[in-house]
């Protein structure tokens, strides 16, 4: 306990001095040090709370001047899961800002940048142990403000501005919700969490208010138009936290209401599967068509969002329908994949940072052929882009793995109506891994294989060290959770139970759950043995690589050209084309536009080939109804004439409409 | 007493509309003044059995106040500030009365249930109140000129001013007092601000002041 909250203290002083130190490059040091430190702190106590069981658990409570409010703090199973997500993310992100703002120093604010970074995690670490409302409310606040002035960092950049201002507009939307929300759950007059209890007939509303509220921050389609704005617009490390952590706030903040709002209703369970299916697919399909590999990444966010809520749904689903192997395998595999795709993204924007910093550009076709400039950027990136996809050894194919185990439970077991909610799962899982396997192709062979495709990435140099180590530690944990899946699942457990137990199911040593938590036992090792085997393997073929070339000259020569002397890099597929074949079948829905001038004739000139992603979402739905809020406020407009008399007439007519209505004519 | 206070509250209406009725600044002020001599026998003539020193004192300090210093500042403001002498209203001055007629209907509908809470001195003084404090806005809401809507709060004031003696129980002097002081120090500032308003523009039209509102 007091260790968490020493964290928080560092973090804040920290960020303070940081501010003092200005544009020194003092400021720099110190705020990425008190970062470092300060996340350390709160990972060592959060990681005790969840290995110590109940009796590691705390609870922290002092009186605020705020009515209603208190300075309630607390740790249980499910907040200690996030605060490690948070801390560690965090610490590795602030030892590669330091060095990725290093060319900054001098020049910019820093000290204003480290403030916020640090405020950004002391308000996420708040959230998750907050214990009441209000408290809650404010450090959900100081998240979004604080991440909102980081997006702002290069508002000098074109487009970062306005990507700025639809992540706040975004970000209050969502706010409002969950003011309503914990509004009718304090109904009683207390705004302790423990106090907190939907009214009669109101759990259904407060679940659709939360799932708005924290939907809008954790990303779900069709709420997930600032992801792909601001997410490419931060500094990368800033980028890495957001993505990796700060979005999973709103998971934490829908998880914690689903407890305190208990048995859940089925319909529950197929809103959020539907929503997870749409936003896993949609959100593949639109990294796909994407030119900006932040911009790629960040719609890959929304996807992993999507399986996330797939498992957090089937989970749901279980709890309603009292099929408690399911549930358990549902959140087990939901829990298990934050963490990881908070692992995996945060090393796959870390890695989209240095390319950026050493080729000058995040356009996919500019780049191409870093592999051999960057080798450990391109390793680790490769390892990254291969856990995102679902692939085995790694850590992306275990928590899938389990939300498919249970959904194939579930359909096995033809357990009545939720046999297609599972159907559902399996159908969406499969088609998001598919399409993600196929984007990240794209996005890993045009930025790093092949030949550069412009001057600056044929310039590009490797990062300095400290920003290669956070990728390595980040790599590592990728094949590590991958190869030591049977002991991260048991850690896990109690969390997994302690929200399955919130959600009315029994979670005693003898009852079904276990099975659940059984299978995971029987399953697991095979597939550590079997990523162990395919290491090995790996490790086998480079080593008999290296023995078959060692002592032999190799040198770069032409590839088979057709017999055209001249090959240019600019001969090479392209992203765009890559992709191309994928998305003509999904075309009508994602709303690509193409413009396509085919090669014509025998000796064909000129042919080209434009295509242009726009989010149909903000197109379609988001600017049309912002249009006609800015309409409906220029017409509001008029009231304010500029004339005395007109303002004091409106007075004069409210005072009198006051006065009929209370004098009860 | 009663007979009186019908008297005086039916001077109050007939004040009320020629104040709408009238084109001319100088019969606005002299309006005001009037209504402010009425209003400052109305105690008076309440307590008439149990007159006392204070209570005179007290009576001839408002109406000193409302009917002789603040008219005369605003006559002085009219003078020095030149322009023509007519109020300049927005609406024509024969829909201004009826737009009048309007509001005493509507005071009269609002004091149904007033006039229960009310002491039943006489039945007409709370609509009268209503519709004094009504006019009053409609004079700030109606006409251009800075120094009217200086007339038009006085209205209102007076408008107060009966509703507090109609329905304070005690000491409804005292509680007058103290808003009198509001509208003394109120109609200094804005016969400051006016002088000054004048003195950069030129003219007190506050029509002509809508391009500040930005």
């Amino acid at each position: 306990m007091s260790l968490y909250v020493a964290g928080l203290i560092v973090l804040l002083v920290g960020g303070a001095a940081a501010l003092v130190a200005g544009r020194r490059p003092l400021a720099n040091t110190l705020g990425a040090l008190t970062a470092v430190a300060g996340g350390l702190l709160t990972l060592v106590s959060s990681a005790a709370t969840l290995a110590g069981g109940a009796g590691a658990q705390w609870d922290l409570m002092r009186p605020w001047a705020m009515p209603g409010g208190s300075l309630h703090l607390g740790m249980d199973e499910l907040s200690a899961f996030f605060a490690i997500c948070i801390s560690l993310i965090s610490v590795l992100a602030a030892i590669y800002g330091r060095t990725y703002l290093a060319d900054q120093q001098g020049r910019r604010h820093l000290g204003a940048s480290w403030l916020f970074y640090n405020v950004l995690l002391a308000s996420m670490l708040g959230v998750v142990a907050s214990r009441n409302a209000l408290l809650f409310l404010v450090a959900w606040e100081l998240m979004s403000l604080s991440s909102f002035l980081l997006v702002m960092f290069d508002d000098k950049q074109p487009g970062v501005v306005s990507a700025g201002w639809t992540y706040l507009v975004a970000a209050h939307l969502g706010t409002a919700f969950l003011l309503v929300l914990f509004l009718l759950l304090g109904s009683s007059g207390s705004l302790e969490f423990s106090d907190l209890a939907a009214g009669p007939n109101l759990a259904g509303v407060c679940f659709v208010l939360a799932l708005i509220g924290f939907g809008t921050k954790a990303g779900l389609v069709p709420l997930h138009v600032w992801l792909p704005e601001a997410h490419p617009a931060a500094p990368s490390h800033v980028s890495a936290v957001m993505s990796g952590v700060m979005i999973k706030t709103g998971i934490y903040g829908l998880l914690r209401i689903l407890m305190l709002l208990g048995t859940p209703a089925i319909w529950w369970g197929y809103v959020l599967i539907g929503l997870g299916a749409i936003s896993g697919v949609l959100g593949v399909l639109f990294a796909l068509a994407q030119h900006d590999l932040k911009r790629l990444l960040a719609y890959h966010s929304v996807e992993n969002i999507g399986i996330i809520v797939l498992g957090l749904g089937l989970g749901v689903l279980g709890a309603a329908t009292n099929q408690p192997a399911m549930a358990v395998l549902g959140f087990a595999g939901g829990l298990l994949h934050v963490f990881n795709h908070a692992i995996f993204k945060s090393l796959l924007f870390l890695g989209a940072g240095s390319v950026a910093h050493a080729a000058g550009t995040r356009d996919l076709e500019s780049l191409g052929g870093l592999l051999k400039r960057m080798p450990t950027t391109g390793a680790t990136f490769l390892i990254g882009s291969a856990a995102i996809a679902g692939l085995p050894p790694l850590n992306g194919f275990v928590s899938e793995l389990l939300i498919y185990l249970g959904a194939f439970g579930s359909a096995a077991a033809r357990a009545g109506v939720t046999v297609y909610g599972a159907v559902a799962v399996i159908l969406a899982l499969g088609l998001i891994g598919g399409l993600a396997l196929a984007c990240f192709a794209k996005a890993f062979g045009i930025v790093f294989l092949g030949e550069p495709r412009t001057a600056a990435a044929a310039g590009a140099h490797e990062s300095p060290a400290a920003m290669r180590w956070p990728m390595v530690v980040l790599a590592g944990l990728c094949i590590a959770i991958g190869l030591g899946c049977p002991l991260v699942a048991e850690a896990l457990r109690p969390t997994v139970y302690a929200v399955a137990g919130a959600l009315g199911l029994s979670v005693e040593s003898d009852s079904p759950a276990n099975e659940g938590m059984a299978l995971v036992r029987r399953v697991l090792p095979y597939i550590s043995l079997v990523a162990g085997a395919l290491l090995v393997m790996i490790g086998g073929a480079g080593l008999l690589r290296w023995r078959l070339l060692r002592g032999r000259a190799v040198e770069p020569g032409l590839t088979w050209d057709c017999g055209y002397a001249a090959p240019t890099p600019r001969m090479q597929y392209t992203a765009s084309s890559f992709a191309d074949p994928i998305l003509k079948v999904f075309r009508r829905l994602i709303r690509q536009q193409r413009q396509v001038h085919p090669p014509e004739g025998l000796l064909p000139a000129e042919a080209s080939l434009h295509t242009h992603a726009q989010d149909p979402f903000t197109e379609g739905g988001y600017r049309p109804a912002f249009l006609a809020v800015m309409w409906l406020s220029g017409q509001v407009r008029r009231l304010q004439g500029g004339r005395n008399q007109v303002y004091v007439l409106y007075i004069a007519l409210a005072l009198l409409v006051l006065l009929v209505w209370k004098l009860g004519l | 007493m009663e007979p009186w206070l019908d008297v005086i509250a039916v001077l109050l209406i007939l004040a009320n509309l020629r104040l709408l009725g009238t084109s001319r600044l100088s019969v606005c002020i002299q309006t005001v003044a009037a209504q402010a001599l009425l209003l400052g026998a109305v105690p008076l003539l309440m307590h008439a059995d149990e007159l006392s020193a204070r209570l005179i004192a007290i009576a001839a300090v408002y109406t000193v106040i409302k009917a002789i210093v603040l008219p005369w500042l605003l006559r002085r403001a009219a003078r020095e500030l030149g322009g023509t002498r007519e109020v300049e209203p927005f609406i024509g001055l024969t829909l201004s009365l009826l737009v009048g007629m309007g509001l005493f209907g509507v005071s009269l509908f609002l004091a149904g249930p007033l006039k229960r809470a009310g002491q039943g001195h006489s039945g007409l003084l709370i609509p009268v109140a209503l519709f004094t404090i009504m006019v009053g806005l409609l004079v700030i809401i109606s006409r251009k000129k800075a120094i009217t809507q200086v007339v038009g709060y006085l209205v209102m004031e007076n408008g107060i001013y009966v509703f507090g003696v109609a329905f304070a129980v005690q000491e409804p002097l005292l509680v007058e007092m103290g808003v009198l002081l509001d509208v003394l120090a109120a109609v200094f500032v804005m016969g400051l601000t006016i002088y000054h308003i004048s003195r950069e523009f030129d003219h007190i039209d506050t029509d002509r002041l809508s391009t500040l509102k930005d």
